[in-house]
């Protein structure tokens, strides 16, 4: 089976632990209003096998060390979730740790043959990194165009699964960032077992360049990165105690 | 065995025992150190002093135009000029180049043009005796080298197919050994050079005449030495006999290396653990405590930072700056498994928190892995506040060179005072392609007769079809271009050579060297990635020739993809690693001046721009005038799978066949190394 992607990363530091390959898959259903890879959003790419990509993680296994290893990441790389599950299965063959970064949109807890779907890449999958966008659902319709409901969904069947998850929140300013929003994730965070870490994503304008190579218009026009002491903020609520 | 005074409580061995032997003095004396830095201690109200007055002289030096005065008159030697202080009462560690602190000294034996015009840019002019003297009655290096050059290598450097030959200045890289001034004492040192003179005798063959002279120079340059010293009011005669009299006595033995010689790179060596030995010899006695140990140090660095050299604005720009290369090689381990860190490893890194970061001395820590943790986090730290820290793989380099090599200039290892090297500036390879394509005819550079093309090597048959270019036939005609090539370079580099050593000899560097010195003929490598982009274009893609009027190729009209080096790519890699090594094979091949071992280097670290700048389209959709990439660096923008396939890439390039180093500059921020939490 082939995946459609859009890049690889040699050397990614920041999603997931330790130093690790990064693939980056084509084609996402969100239209984040901050995303900074919008790139990723149409459906297109260059077709790999996932045999390929497994041996090209593999020349980098020297610098895994005892944490890295290889993260899936988009794009929404479950909309291709059969080529992760086959990816991430020659993965853990090889021995390499397996990570993915989601928004958990595929999910449809009502949908028994979609669960298994999920249920099967989870088992091959040693950590999944939670988007959750928004808490409120109406602003995450606002903020990405489609519902929460998936999400949460998908974050409770990874704690009732066991699988372990990093939960990220993107820091907008007067959109993620006001203290009650962020109250409301720490106390659904605070229903699920399985969250080793959370992580607040401060938002950043690196994106806006590429927004204007496409042609598109940038949604978040004139917002600027939050400041020091509301990151602060955001951790201290959201990170809480311990974690 | 003698004894000195120096000498009482070290262990005693091969060192004392009728040899110059460093090594063994500090393998037997040494202690490794795995603490913390928490024993450092702040700047001295001396230093404070001090560093306030090189600080008050840099800018005015850099309001005065980049040079704030400089010798007009009085020739370099190691006793031209009067002691020269920054403060007297305040400095523990003296001795400046000239008698004022930022002047810069006269030194015309590489050449008095280069001499002269350096001068003149900066608003000087240059006293008619010193001119008439180095143009009537003594020969500068310069002078000699274009008496000897053939039409061949006159037309190959102005086409800058060779660049940066140090045909005009001098060639550097040379490190003496200044830990032996201190050890031993100059005296001593005499006495073993001139017993190796003794021993040259029989047949007076050329050689030999050469050897018994150049060891006669080394005698007077020790003497020099002394009596520079002594100008100070310090006897270097015996070895030293505290801290402060090592590190003066070392740092005297590098004063008189650049007072002598103006070099590309005058590097210093390997001495924090050589003089831990001392500091700790006298913090055990009591008789100084921590703050009088990091003074020394601080003082002794502070004078490597105000290390001058005048020198043109062409060949700054070449080197981006002013650089002068002290650099200082820290830490590593040894080959018994002992860590060489000591405690004074820290403290000259600790420097860069007393006096602030900066530049020079370029501190270069020999990485392992195994290096004891508490230095490693160290370093970090003091990498991540002041970006002043060079590390280099101890682990690459100690199984070749032993456990007491250190780095010229920046990535050049030497076994210090046994290995010596003949520094040799660039082939442009990239360029070196495109003669292949245009059978030796320069793509930029007219004939200043016929105004046609230069044709710079014999006429080799171009590339007639206006086809797409053939790989096989561009390989095949490429790989005789480099034969010819690496024939000239290294016929060059001899000739450029036997001269610097006869005019301008480095004969108290080459005192502080075994007699019996192994010598490295330091070849080097530019525009590499370059190249193998462009033999990957020609291969993978479809390269269709653009000629001028005159048929010569100036350009290149690329149809397809191809796979670019500094993607952890075979395709693209194993072409990088094919140029090299059969570049190197060829260089091997030649006689090299004085039977020294032929190395190349991959390390145009800025001098890059310039080659660019002189090299024309390219097969691989480079712009011509536009930057090759330093050293073995992947060609700006093309590595587009990250930072590990870029260095991946680097990391195919066998260092067996680029012994004298391989440089790939990487900046990062400190954001994507990772997160804190």
């Amino acid at each position: 089976m082939t995946g459609r992607i859009h890049s690889f990363e040699s050397f990614g530091t920041v999603d997931g632990p330790g130093i690790r390959f990064v693939v980056f898959l084509q084609g996402c259903p969100l239209r984040c209003q901050y995303c900074h890879n919008p790139d990723t959003w149409k459906t297109g790419g260059k077709e790999y096998t996932a045999q390929e990509i497994a041996q090209r993680a593999w020349k980098y296994r020297n610098y895994f060390g005892e944490k890295g290893g290889v993260t899936v990441t988009g794009g929404e790389p479950l909309l291709q979730i059969d080529f992760v599950t086959e990816l991430f299965t020659l993965l853990k063959e090889m021995g390499m740790h397996t990570c993915v970064d989601t928004s958990g949109f595929t999910f449809r807890a009502n949908d028994v043959s979609c669960v298994e779907k999920h249920k099967k890449l989870l088992d091959v999958t040693d950590l999944v990194l939670l988007d959750i966008k928004h808490i409120d659902d109406e602003a995450c319709k606002k903020l990405t165009g489609q519902s929460n409901e998936n999400t949460l969904a998908f974050a409770r069947f990874l704690s009732d699964n066991d699988t372990p998850v990093w939960i990220r929140q993107v820091l907008v300013p007067n959109i993620t960032d006001n203290d009650d929003s962020l109250k409301r994730t720490r106390a659904f965070i605070d229903t699920l077992k399985t969250v080793e870490r959370v992580e607040v994503l401060p938002y950043h304008t690196m994106g806006v360049v590429k927004y204007e190579k496409l042609g598109i218009e940038y949604p978040l026009q004139g917002v600027q990165a939050p400041s020091t002491e509301r990151v602060e903020n955001a951790k201290r609520i959201l990170c809480g105690e311990g974690k | 065995m003698m004894q000195y005074k120096g000498w009482e409580g070290f262990v005693p061995g091969k060192w004392c025992n009728d040899e110059v032997d460093v090594r063994d003095f500090i393998q037997r004396n040494y202690t490794p150190y795995e603490g913390d830095g928490k024993f450092l201690a702040p700047a001295t109200e001396a230093t404070k002093k001090l560093w306030d007055i090189v600080c008050d002289l840099t800018k005015k030096e850099l309001a005065n135009g980049g040079v704030l005065n400089a010798d007009t008159k009085i020739v370099s030697t190691l006793t031209s000029h009067d002691a020269g202080y920054l403060d007297k009462e305040l400095e523990k560690i003296v001795g400046l180049q000239t008698d004022e602190p930022f002047k810069r000294a006269l030194q015309p034996f590489g050449g008095i043009r280069m001499s002269e015009g350096a001068l003149e840019m900066y608003g000087y002019k240059i006293d008619p005796n010193v001119k008439e003297i180095f143009t009537k009655y003594r020969k500068t290096h310069n002078e000699g080298v274009f008496d000897a050059y053939t039409p061949e290598m006159r037309a190959a450097r102005s086409a800058h197919i060779l660049t940066g030959l140090p045909d005009a200045y001098g060639r550097g890289r040379i490190i003496g050994d200044y830990r032996r001034v201190a050890l031993y004492g100059v005296d001593y040192l005499i006495k073993k050079k001139e017993e190796d003179k003794l021993a040259i005798n029989g047949d007076m063959t050329p050689e030999k005449v050469r050897n018994r002279e150049e060891i006669a120079d080394q005698i007077k340059a020790l003497k020099g030495l002394k009596a520079m010293a002594a100008s100070y009011g310090c006897d270097i005669s015996r070895p030293a006999e505290t801290a402060q009299e090592a590190i003066q006595a070392l740092y005297f033995g590098y004063l008189g290396a650049i007072k002598d010689q103006n070099g590309a790179a005058m590097s210093i060596g390997r001495n924090t653990t050589f003089l831990d030995v001392y500091i700790e010899r006298d913090l055990k006695k009591g008789l100084i405590t921590e703050e009088q140990a990091q003074e020394f140090i601080d003082h002794f660095v502070m004078k490597l930072r105000i290390v001058k050299f005048m020198r043109t604005k062409e060949y700054n720009e070449l080197f981006s700056g002013d650089p002068t290369w002290v650099t200082e090689s820290i830490g590593g381990m040894g080959v018994d498994g002992r860590t060489l860190v000591t405690k004074t490893s820290f403290r000259i890194l600790h420097t860069l928190d007393n006096l602030g970061p900066a530049p020079e001395p370029n501190l270069t820590v020999l990485w392992s892995k195994r290096l004891p943790v508490e230095f490693k986090r160290f370093c970090a730290d003091l990498s991540i506040r002041t970006s002043s820290i060079q590390y280099e793989s101890d682990e690459l380099m100690r199984p070749e060179m032993g456990d007491d090599y250190a780095i010229a200039c920046c990535v050049s290892c030497m076994r210090v005072g046994k290995d010596m090297q003949f520094f040799g500036a660039r082939a442009n390879l990239a360029k070196c392609l495109l003669y292949a394509i245009n059978g030796g005819k320069d793509e930029l550079m007219k004939d200043k007769q016929t105004g046609k093309p230069m044709q710079v090597s014999p006429e080799f048959t171009p590339i007639s079809s206006n086809d797409a270019l053939d790989f096989d036939e561009v390989c095949k005609k490429f790989d005789n271009m480099m034969t010819w090539l690496a024939d000239l370079y290294v016929n060059t580099l001899n000739l450029i050579h036997y001269m610097h050593d006869k005019y301008s000899y480095e004969a108290l560097e080459m005192s502080l060297h075994d007699t019996n010195v192994r010598r490295f003929f330091a070849t080097g490598i530019a525009g590499l990635s370059c190249a193998a982009d462009s033999l990957s274009a020609i291969k993978y893609a479809k390269v269709y020739p653009v000629r001028n009027e005159d048929g010569i190729v100036v350009d290149y009209r690329i149809e397809g993809e191809y796979p670019k080096y500094g993607n952890n790519d075979d395709r693209a890699d194993e072409l990088a690693v094919w140029i090299l090594k059969t570049f190197m094979k060829k260089v091997k091949s030649h006689y090299t001046y004085r039977d020294s071992v032929p190395t190349t280097s991959i390390l145009t670290i800025t001098s890059n721009v310039v080659y660019g700048k002189k090299t024309g389209n390219t097969p691989d959709g480079r712009r011509g005038g536009t930057p090759l990439a330093p050293g073995a660096n992947p060609m700006h923008g093309r590595d587009s799978n990250g930072a590990l396939a870029s260095l991946e890439s680097v990391a195919k390039l066998p260092y067996e066949y680029s012994r004298d180093g391989i440089s790939n500059t990487f900046s990062i921020t400190p954001g994507s190394l990772g997160k804190d939490d």
